[in-house]
Order: structure tokens, then C-alpha cells, then sequence
């Protein structure tokens, strides 16, 4: 890693946006999205891929991926959204983690030719305490911001993994420091992370 | 059922952004499916994810792409809604994602003696690591060893204690290079075990540098 480009400098960038606009842009695609899984518009759809397609090519080709292969994987991973909408729940997740779980699974997916680990999650028994969706909208909300005021060091290694999706010991190798520093580094970012959900305030 | 022992948050983080081996990936699916608590946690680690994704600076796509995607979309039909099962690890021996793996028990595979009150079956994965289930008879102990990378294993049937602690059935140990341990089958049940590694494991013992070669994780 280049000592004149650090890793996260694109996160800052973003801190100058106003935090209430891409608040309100969170929550409209969730609502898209689920709409998307009622109707089957394509009219819809097609919204969902202008803003998101750009986006999940952008994160695959920082997974290493050759153009050609990105722009491939990047149309699977849209036509994944197509044919799963009606599974998507604003209650759960943000319309951009449900998105990015898609697009990372299609990767594997296309990295591996086995497809032997099901990487998707049961469903949840309903939750008595369930946050509703404008709550969730919050606590992604509030989850960018953690991300940006992370310590570099911690934001870099959490860069790198889910980013350039090296491995604990590929990042170890890279940056020259012990395996346990970057486990300690994530979960030093992750327990901050954790606190703008409310687990551990 | 009480799972006792948990994911390192490093681990599960891992797993969230989709960069553990395939064996590996399989120790934490499994162990998901029985555990609430970490589902919990990936739900939280994969929202990392989604920040970034809504972070991140587009890269256009081709002028076509919209166009061929939307003039496929006809011929795709809707997902089907599957049934992903949790379970308590009570109800079932074998959680999801591993009984649909070996599609079948465990006292139907082919186990082979390694020496020692070890037995294996290699799952095979091809990539780096290794992925197998272990299954050591009452009293049993591995030799101590310690592991140049990262070590899960979760427990499927029986227990065990070390120097950590007990484990049981459900209970995970996300062990690296810090830890040297000696694992001690403490019942009259057989143990049985899923462990996945990422590099080799490193005996240190003179019986452990013996059976190293026939162990092979």
C-alpha cells in the first residue's frame, strides 16, 4: 500500500454530503426495492439497476476481478436482485446490504466452482423487538458515519477485507503485521461499529 | 441447549465480507444455523458491507447493459422461497448446511483410523486449508499443538475440554497461533467434530510430530 494513498480516502470524501439527503436515499430504496418484490415492475428495476449496477461493478472490480468478468458478474448479481426481490425486507437489512450480500455471494460463487456452503441466512424467527424500518434506517445511517470516524488503521484493514477481499493472512502479509493485529484491529472497529446499533451503548 | 463458546468477531467479519476458505465458510454456516447470537452478529457485519457498497464511487456499466438485462428479464422467472431451516442443535444431529454436504449421518461415512483413537473423513474442498470431521473416542487426547493460522471447529456430537475450557455440542473454538492447546475427550461418547484450518496445524510434541503426517490438517 501506497504510503500517499490512503485506503479510505473516498470515505471522508463522503462525510461532506448532507447526512439527512443520503438518509432519505437509503430509505427510498429500501421502499423501491420492496416494491420491486411486489409489483415486478421494470420500470422500477431499472431505477434499482442505474444506481446500484455502477456500484456493485465498482466492488467487484475492487475484489480483483478482470473488467470483462466484473461487468459479467455485476449483470448476474442485478438479475439476482430481479429474481429474489420478494425476498428483500426493509425490517431487516438496508436495500445496499441486501444488495451487497447478493453480489458478494455471486462472486464466490464465480471464484469457486463449488458451490457446496449456503452462504445465505435462515430466516429469522419474528423478533418480539424487530426494529422497524425507519429505525433501521437510522442505525445504517449512523453506521456510515462510525465508519468514517474509524482510527485509519482500523478503517484500512476493514477496507481490505471487505473491499479487496484478502484475507486475514493476506493483509497480515501485506501491511507486515501479525495475523493477531489485524484481528484486533477489526474487532477494535467492529465493537465501535456495534455501538451505533445499540448493542453496547 | 446452551451454545457457550462463539465466533471471534474477526471471524464472523470474515465471513461477512465473503473472504473465509470454503471449509472454513461451511464451520461458520453450520454453526449459524444453530445459533442465534452470531446470526446476529453477521446481520450487524454484513451492514458493514452495505455502508461501503453505498460509499463506494460507481464504475459505469456498458451502454447495453441496462437494455440486455431488462430484455432478459421475461425468461427469469422469480426465485423460489426456500425453506433455509434453522434448528436447535437438540432437534436435528447435523445442521443444514453440512447435512446437505454429506447427505449423510455421521455413522454412515467413511470414517478411516488415523492411530491414536482418531478417526477422519477429508471433505475434500479443494483451496487452501483443509476441512474435515474428527471423531475421537472417550479419553482421547490430541496432542498439543498450536496453528500457524486460523483453526475453527465445531463441536457435533460428545464434548471435549482443554485449556479454554469445555465444549459441546454446538460450541465453536475460533482458535489461532496464540493458543496451544491439548484437547481431552471428557465423556463416555464418542466426540465428534467439524474443523476447518486455513494453514496447517503445528504439533509440538514429539507423539504430535509423529502422527502429523497422518493428520495432515
Amino acid at each position: 500500500m501506497q504510503e500517499d494513498e490512503p485506503i479510505g480516502g473516498d470515505v471522508n470524501a463522503v462525510t461532506k454530503l448532507a447526512e439527512d439527503s443520503r438518509k432519505q436515499m437509503r430509505d427510498e430504496w429500501s421502499a423501491r426495492l420492496m416494491s420491486l418484490g411486489e409489483t415486478r415492475d421494470k420500470a422500477v428495476f431499472a431505477q434499482l439497476f442505474s444506481y446500484f449496477a455502477p456500484r456493485v461493478k465498482a466492488y467487484i472490480i475492487r475484489l480483483g476481478m478482470p473488467l470483462a468478468t466484473a461487468e459479467e458478474v455485476t449483470q448476474e448479481a442485478m438479475l439476482a436482485v430481479w429474481r429474489k426481490a420478494h425476498m428483500f425486507n426493509s425490517d431487516k437489512a438496508a436495500a445496499s446490504t441486501w444488495i451487497f450480500t447478493l453480489a458478494r455471494n455471486q462472486c464466490i460463487d464465480r471464484m469457486r466452482r463449488e458451490k457446496a456452503v449456503e452462504y445465505e441466512l435462515p430466516e429469522e424467527e419474528p423478533d418480539p423487538d424487530q426494529r422497524d424500518n425507519a429505525e433501521h434506517a437510522i442505525l445504517a445511517e449512523r453506521m456510515q458515519i462510525a465508519i468514517q470516524q474509524l482510527p485509519e488503521n482500523q478503517a484500512q484493514v476493514l477496507h481490505l477485507s471487505y473491499y479487496e477481499g484478502k484475507s486475514h493472512s493476506e493483509i497480515a502479509e501485506q501491511l507486515g503485521i501479525p495475523l493477531g493485529s489485524v484481528k484486533s484491529r477489526l474487532r477494535l472497529a467492529f465493537s465501535k461499529l456495534k455501538t451505533y446499533w445499540g448493542d453496547e451503548a | 441447549m446452551n451454545i457457550s463458546h462463539h465466533f471471534d468477531d474477526a471471524t464472523l467479519m470474515a465471513y461477512a465480507a465473503g473472504t473465509l476458505p470454503q471449509g472454513m465458510a461451511l464451520v461458520v454456516a453450520c454453526h449459524l444455523h444453530w445459533c442465534p447470537e452470531c446470526r446476529h452478529r453477521v446481520k450487524q457485519a454484513e451492514a458493514v458491507g452495505g455502508a461501503l457498497l453505498d460509499n463506494i464511487s460507481p464504475v459505469a456499466v456498458s451502454d447495453s447493459a441496462l437494455d440486455d438485462i431488462l430484455a432478459s428479464l421475461d425468461e427469469v422467472p422469480a426465485a423460489a422461497q426456500k425453506q433455509v431451516k434453522t434448528s436447535e442443535p437438540n432437534q436435528t444431529e447435523l445442521p443444514d448446511p453440512l447435512s446437505t454436504y454429506l447427505n449423510k449421518s455421521l455413522d454412515d461415512l467413511p470414517w478411516k483410523w488415523i492411530g491414536y483413537g482418531m478417526y477422519q473423513v477429508d471433505l475434500n474442498f479443494g483451496g487452501k486449508g483443509a476441512a474435515r470431521l474428527f471423531k475421537l473416542a472417550p479419553g482421547v487426547s490430541v496432542p498439543h499443538h498450536t496453528h500457524t493460522g486460523n483453526e475453527l471447529t465445531l463441536i457435533l456430537r460428545g464434548s471435549y475440554s482443554d485449556e479454554i475450557g469445555r465444549f459441546r455440542r454446538g460450541d465453536v473454538a475460533d482458535l489461532d497461533s496464540d493458543v496451544l492447546h491439548q484437547p481431552i475427550v471428557d465423556t463416555g461418547e464418542d466426540c465428534i467434530c467439524l474443523i476447518a484450518t486455513d494453514a496447517p496445524l503445528k504439533f509440538t510434541g514429539i507423539m504430535g510430530r509423529l502422527i502429523q503426517p497422518f493428520i495432515g490438517l
